[in-house]
């Protein structure tokens, strides 16, 4: 048998029994209580464990969190819809675009203004960037937590060359505020088109490489494959979606289901899994780094021409050269910047598709400029309920293999 | 999202199972609500699960100071076969705010409902773990209720300086 | 023409210059070349030496909170490398660790565990405050945060959201020369400025000693764990 049959192993380790026997003077086994506290090496952030285990194996884990909430919600309803946008960003910190295109989905859709095709394409350039720079970030802690150390700084390697490309559109590396409501801030300069194709032809052979050092590890193989599988219909109970579910078999992305800011006009497939287990999570978000750098070389070969963000001067900023000639530019450029608009009374929730799964934004607009309830829906907090289940009568090694390959952010999850 | 006449065919349905259920609908900006009385939430989310809206995206509070009944609980349903969403809302006032729990037909209802339990004092009646999630377990107040005060460090100028650290919002 | 004399207090240069020519002469006796020698070898050579080593040898405390924590990482990558330093050695127990980087925003609930931590970490430590949400509030001044110095003393504050590796590597650098005994000078004496301070009214500092908006613990003053 080769080296990879890892069914043995695990029968050698199951015939173990823990039945409580009697050691002659009636003591019973415990059930040991470990916390797995706030601050840990493994570098998901600010969460709590309490596990009950039974040796090394675990028989519950209760997640505590909120040690990193920030009041996101509260404090966006005290600001205009644009002022929002910043403050918002900074819930999932590491997919700061996507948090901005879930809230300017949602009040687009309230304001009921399009968003011009320019517009749209760079919003999914950024938003697939985004989407590779946050699954380097994952995958580099994620090898750390294994123990595969050097892979850290590879991805993050990667990570830096990604955020070049966001400081050059936007001048900022992290939460960029590079959305806007009806578009996009600024067009990209000169230069990025060429640099974001350089970036597109050197990622597939640096994705090879890491799949390359990760993959024929023994170690790797044996620490992710069969351990805490969760079938497809168990996570849809949970509402988990996002590279989990698709690693479980279920071919569900927002991308292709449901379709906005242009990308039915993309031609990219969804990687999906078989077993469910923490290799296919490995497998599947590792295969949609490639399925990312084709939509952005789509993206950026046709790139129209056009306005880059609505030309309803109610809701955007006139650009400024217009300030010295037209009055009502003037007098919407103050308005915007002093009051902001506002957006008639309703409720939207836009949903997209995060690099963790379904990620949703609900506004509530009651007619001011400010919004009266702003609710972020963060996958990595639907996803933490899934976890209790996926590690039951697993290692404690596993359960934390099973929470790197979970990829959850603690700043989406606690808000 | 079922346009305003399947959402008219819904609510026409569910109002014949359980009498008194459906308050009322609203089809606006292509999303579909069913404002439900909160005693039949369980009722009306097992029908509309059974009619295929099995995925609970989101479940979410909303505080409608100052109109009564002031705290809103969403549920946002989707059907993935169709790709449908539907959203309901139950609504309660702070003097009674108790809703049946979902968690028993979505068991991922249990965290966000700690959350709106925490964040606005809507107590979910069945839920297994009805404690605070976000906020210290010892905290007092339920923060993302409008009349709660934002807090904050008060940010101090010359002209604020001897006077007191002034108003803050 | 007056003569005036005046007591130079003896760590001055000057009269340590003629102390050490004195001593290399053979003149410097008694209690005169005790001094010296005490001056000399334990507070100029010994102690410099000793923070020399150590701001060269930090162990900071992995603590990643939030955002910032993504860009301390980055400081750990190849670009801004904080191994030119000799910090790369991140170390996840307190005790073992004399660093502490808070990188993120602290709310309520986290801020009793950070301030655990730091008395759990040994003498000497420090404290940078990384980022604008930790240092003041931030973007965010709300119920949910706390500022870093109500409840710990911080050495070096670095702003930004979330501040560029290389301003956390200049935050850290200016650590380090505090560290190494020459903390570099405030503003005001760099830019000229010195007697630009805005000078309380005798009321105005009873009040702010009375009702301060910000407690800072004085340094060393740690309820051990």
């Amino acid at each position: 048998m080769s080296a990879l049959d890892t069914s043995t192993y695990r029968q050698r380790e199951e015939s173990i029994t823990y039945q409580a026997e009697s050691a002659g003077m009636g003591e019973t086994h415990e059930l040991l209580t470990l916390n797995i506290g706030p601050h840990h090496p493994a570098t998901h952030g600010v969460l709590r464990l309490l596990t009950t285990m039974e040796g090394e194996v675990i028989r519950d884990v209760k997640p505590i969190i909120g040690y990193v909430h920030t009041g996101i919600e509260k404090t966006a309803e005290q600001k205009a819809y644009w002022k929002v946008i910043p403050v918002i960003e900074r819930m999932d910190y590491l997919s700061y675009y996507f948090n901005a295109m879930a809230f300017c989905g949602a009040v687009e859709d309230l304001l009921e203004v399009e968003v011009p095709e320019r517009a749209q394409y760079l919003r999914v350039i950024h938003l697939e960037l985004d989407r590779i720079m946050s699954h380097m970030v994952w995958l580099g802690t994620s090898a750390l937590d294994l123990g595969a150390i050097s892979m850290f700084w590879y991805c993050f390697r990667e990570r830096e060359t990604i955020l070049d490309l966001f400081e050059m559109s936007s001048g900022q590396r992290m939460h960029t505020r590079y959305f806007q409501v009806g578009g996009v801030i600024e067009d990209i300069p000169r230069g990025f088109v060429a640099k974001v194709k350089q970036f597109c032809n050197e990622m597939p052979t640096r994705a090879d490489q890491y799949a390359d050092m990760l993959e024929k590890n023994q170690i790797v193989l044996e620490r992710l494959r069969g351990t805490c599988a969760m079938s497809a219909e168990e996570l849809l109970k949970f509402g988990v979606t996002g590279p989990l579910l698709r690693a479980a078999g279920n071919p569900w992305d927002l991308r292709k289901a449901a379709p906005y800011s242009s990308y039915d006009k993309f031609d990219f497939k969804i990687p999906v899994g078989t077993v469910g287990d923490n290799y296919d999570r490995y497998r599947v978000r590792h295969a949609e780094i490639y399925e990312s750098v084709k939509i952005i070389e789509q993206a950026i070969d046709g790139l129209p021409e056009g306005p880059y963000i609505t030309p309803d001067r109610k809701v955007a900023l006139p650009p400024r050269h217009e300030l010295a000639t037209s009055m009502e530019a003037l007098i919407h450029h103050f308005k915007l910047v002093t009051e902001g608009f506002r957006v008639p009374p309703g409720e939207a929730y836009h949903a997209i598709e995060g690099p963790r799964g379904e990620l949703g934004c609900f506004v509530r607009a009651d007619g001011s400029g400010k919004p009266a309830r702003v609710h972020m829906r963060d996958p990595s907090f639907t996803h933490l309920q899934a976890l209790a289940p996926m590690v039951k009568d697993a290692y404690l090694a596993d359960m934390i293999a099973t929470l790197a390959m979970l990829d959850p952010i603690l700043g989406g999850i606690d808000r | 999202m079922p346009d305003a006449t399947g959402l008219e065919l819904i609510a026409h349905e569910l109002r014949e199972a359980n009498e008194g259920s459906i308050l009322q609908t609203e089809f606006r900006h292509r999303r579909a609500v069913l404002e439900v009385a909160p005693e039949h939430v369980p009722a009306v989310l097992q029908q509309l699960h059974d009619k295929g809206y099995t995925f609970l995206a989101s479940l979410h509070g909303v505080d409608y100071y100052p109109e009564e009944p002031r705290l809103g609980v969403l549920y946002e349903l989707m059907d993935m076969h169709e790709v449908d969403r539907i959203s309901v809302k139950a609504r309660v006032s702070t003097q009674a705010p108790r809703i049946p729990t979902a968690t028993g037909l979505f068991p991922g209802a249990n965290f966000p409902e700690r959350e709106v339990y925490d964040m606005f004092g809507v107590v979910f009646d069945g839920h297994p773990d009805m404690r605070r999630i976000l906020m210290p377990e010892d905290f007092e107040g339920f923060p993302q209720r409008r009349d709660f005060p934002v807090g904050g460090e008060p940010v101090l100028f010359t002209y604020n300086e001897e006077t007191g650290y002034g108003k803050y919002q | 023409m007056e003569i005036k004399r005046e007591t130079v207090d003896p760590s001055d240069f000057r009269v340590r210059q003629l102390n050490a020519r004195d001593m290399l002469r053979g003149d410097l006796v008694g209690e005169e070349l005790d001094k010296f020698v005490e001056q000399s070898v334990m507070t100029t050579t010994l102690e410099k030496a000793v923070s020399w080593s150590q701001g060269n040898s930090i162990y900071p405390m992995t603590f990643g909170l939030a955002c910032c924590a993504i860009e301390m990482m980055s400081i750990v990558g190849m670009r801004v490398d904080i191994a030119r330093f000799g910090w790369e050695a991140f170390r996840a127990s307190p005790r073992q660790a004399d660093l502490l980087i808070l990188s993120g925003r602290v709310s309520v609930k986290m801020a009793p565990v950070i301030r655990r931590i730091y008395d759990q970490m040994l003498e000497p430590k420090w404290a940078i405050s990384m980022g604008a949400c930790c240092s003041s509030m931030g973007v965010f001044n709300n119920y949910a945060l706390v500022p870093s110095d109500k409840f710990m003393p911080i050495d070096v504050h670095v702003p930004g959201c979330p501040p560029r590796p290389e301003a956390l590597m200049h935050g850290i650098l200016r650590l380090r020369d505090k560290i190494q005994g020459h903390p570099p000078d405030g503003w005001r004496e760099r830019y000229d400025a010195v007697g630009t301070e805005e000078v309380l009214t005798p009321e105005q500092q009873r009040r702010s000693a009375q009702d301060p908006a910000i407690n800072v613990f004085p340094g060393g003053d740690t309820a051990g764990a």
